[in-house]
């Protein structure tokens, strides 16, 4: 029982941030390997405010959603884009976006060494919560109900608004979008920007109750990929799923066998997906 | 075999003999580094043979290479097995390894295949170091040997000769021009009969191969072997950007990228310590944005646009 609730509650973050990379892969057709690093730079924000001037990560949050949403904006219109117009297909897209995003994660673990090499180790809300006979700690449950709050308003901007459904339009096919008056360049660089916005206010939550360090991103990425393959590119639902069940399998892990082993379970549940069900849980296949 | 093939046969061997006397003529700082070149180099040349022609980045030397590191490790250390055996083993252990792989996610797009060589080298390392902690106890290992700079430096220039006879063979057969299609479209390619997921899973294997047989090799040169120290992801990185600079269209372009990367990135280890991911990250969005050919590439397009 502990493993389940513990599982779930790691779940909620990691589908956060799934949500942000599926917005930028599903989208603007973008591999973002940089998006762990998006996350660390949310959880660095939180903690030098919260070391610095005592700042809650639950108002840095209002901080880091728009700048993150600004610099994620400046890094599609103009590294990004001209990456897009160049490639002839979309091979040599995902073959140029991969690399460059890759050259931009060094870039930004450098500096973030550079501003603190430690880790960000802060205590914030550690303190004991009851829920359902099991006692958990209460900054865990804090992000997680802030994460299913944040995946609900996306959810809800997604299918209600019109801004949502040119989105939708897009990631089911942007040449069919032009055709109906969409603006495919404006709506691809808002996802990006607005998917690194969700992935840094994650990382935000994610460092109120898991001590990170600089070069951990690229972690944090594998497992938002394997979430979004695992539920399938572009599908929320699945992303949901996908994240409760790397959650708890890693919990599981960690408390059974041994918390090192995170990794190799969440490359096992990688693989069991590319084995049977590479088009995603709620996927179809490609005919 | 026409004239030309001849030429650039006997281009081959005569660089790979002045390359083999650079051993007798150079110091011990020299020496050093011409055994990181020579390192890459055959990491770098086998890396491109199966990502130059099909376009598929893999990020798994790191782990190939870490096997090939600790199974020499293992096997002198806790088993008193010899160089030369761990060395065979490692090679077999990264092959197979290297044929699953492929054949879990080369059949799928190629992002899948990124993604999972993406964080390989750092599973295997949690992996070998919960085995180690838990079952064998010991941490270190020990690789004593009396192999010299020189005797590495020559066995890796054997194994880089290797590659490159490997890589000319492969560009002359049908498996080299069914590579080429399968990385101009695909589509094609499976439509014209080529068994694509074959050819792709073939040639990785032989990347592996190779990056096992280089670790197992350089081994000696640490004499202490730990997990953290032969799986460092950081390594396929390096051998991308290396590969990548040089351009990855023709067989010796890797090498060209190599010699200049070696030196600049010795000098900035040295100079700015503090900074080598930063500057590895710009390295990395300079090659993407300015010369997506490598300097092969550039070079090329200077020829041509002289003779216009």
């Amino acid at each position: 029982m502990d493993i389940i609730i513990s599982g779930l509650l790691l779940g909620g973050t990691y589908a956060l941030m799934a949500m942000g990379l599926n917005l930028q892969y599903g989208v603007a057709r973008i591999m973002n390997l940089a998006n762990g690093e998006m996350l660390v730079l949310g959880a660095l924000a939180a903690f030098t405010f919260y070391v610095s001037i005592q700042l809650s990560p639950l108002l840095t949050m209002f901080i880091v959603a728009p700048a993150a949403f600004l610099f994620n904006w400046l890094i599609y219109r103009f590294l990004l884009r001209p990456l897009v117009r160049r490639a002839k297909n979309q091979g040599q897209l995902e073959v140029d976006s991969i690399l460059a995003t890759f050259g931009m994660s060094f870039a930004l673990v450098g500096v973030m060494v550079s501003i603190q090499g430690g880790y960000f180790t802060y205590s914030f809300l550690a303190d004991p919560f009851s829920i359902l006979g099991t006692t958990v700690a209460l900054n865990r449950f804090i992000a997680f109900i802030l994460a299913v709050i944040i995946g609900l308003a996306l959810y809800l901007w997604l299918h209600r608004s019109r801004p949502g459904m040119a989105v939708r339009a897009v990631a089911v096919s942007s040449d069919a979008s032009k055709l109906v008056g969409i603006n495919v360049a404006r709506v691809s660089a808002m996802a990006f920007a607005l998917g690194g916005a969700i992935t840094a206010v994650g990382g935000t939550l994610i460092s109120t109750f898991i001590t990170l360090d600089a070069s951990i991103g690229v972690i944090f990425t594998m497992k938002a990929l394997i979430i979004v393959i695992m539920g399938g590119v572009g599908d929320i639902r699945g992303a949901i799923i996908a994240a409760a069940i790397l959650g708890l399998v890693e919990t599981a892990v960690a408390s059974l066998i041994d918390p090192g082993l995170t990794l190799a379970a969440a490359y096992l549940i990688f693989l069991l997906v590319l084995l049977f069900r590479p088009q995603g849980l709620f996927g179809r296949r490609a005919t | 075999m026409n004239g030309k093939e001849v030429q650039s046969l006997t281009a081959i061997i005569v660089c790979i003999i002045a390359a083999a006397c650079f051993p007798l003529i150079a110091d011990g700082y020299w020496m050093s580094i011409g055994v990181t070149a020579m390192m890459y180099m055959a990491l770098a040349t086998s890396w491109a043979l199966f990502s130059g022609p099909t376009h598929y980045i893999s990020l798994a030397t790191a782990a190939f290479f870490g096997i090939g590191g600790y199974l020499v490790g293992t096997g002198m250390s806790d088993y008193d097995l010899s160089f030369w055996l761990m060395m065979a083993i490692s090679a077999v252990v990264a092959t197979v390894l290297a044929a699953l792989i492929g054949l879990a996610t080369l059949r799928l797009s190629g992002v899948y295949f990124v993604i999972f060589t993406l964080g390989l080298a750092e599973m295997i390392r949690n992996l070998v170091s919960w085995v180690q902690n838990n079952f064998l106890g010991s941490r270190g290992l020990y690789v004593l040997t009396d192999f010299t700079d020189a005797d590495i430096y020559w066995m890796l220039l054997t194994v880089a000769a290797a590659v490159y006879l490997l890589g000319w063979l492969i560009n002359r057969s049908r498996l080299g021009f069914a590579l080429r299609i399968i990385g101009n479209d695909e589509t094609v390619a499976r439509h014209v009969g080529i068994n694509t997921a074959w050819s792709k899973v073939l040639l990785f294997m032989t990347t592996g191969f190779f990056a096992a047989i280089v670790g197992a090799i350089i081994a000696p040169r640490y004499s202490y072997i730990e997990p953290n120290l032969v799986f460092k992801p950081e390594l396929s990185f390096l051998v991308v950007i290396m590969a990548l600079l040089g351009g990855t269209h023709r067989l010796w372009g890797p090498i060209v990228g190599v010699i200049p990367f070696t030196l600049l990135w010795e000098a900035i280890s040295i100079s700015f310590p503090n900074y080598t991911t930063l500057l590895l990250g710009l390295a990395f969005l300079l090659i993407v944005y300015f010369i997506p050919r490598g300097l092969i590439g550039l070079i090329e397009d200077l020829v041509e646009r002289s003779r216009a």
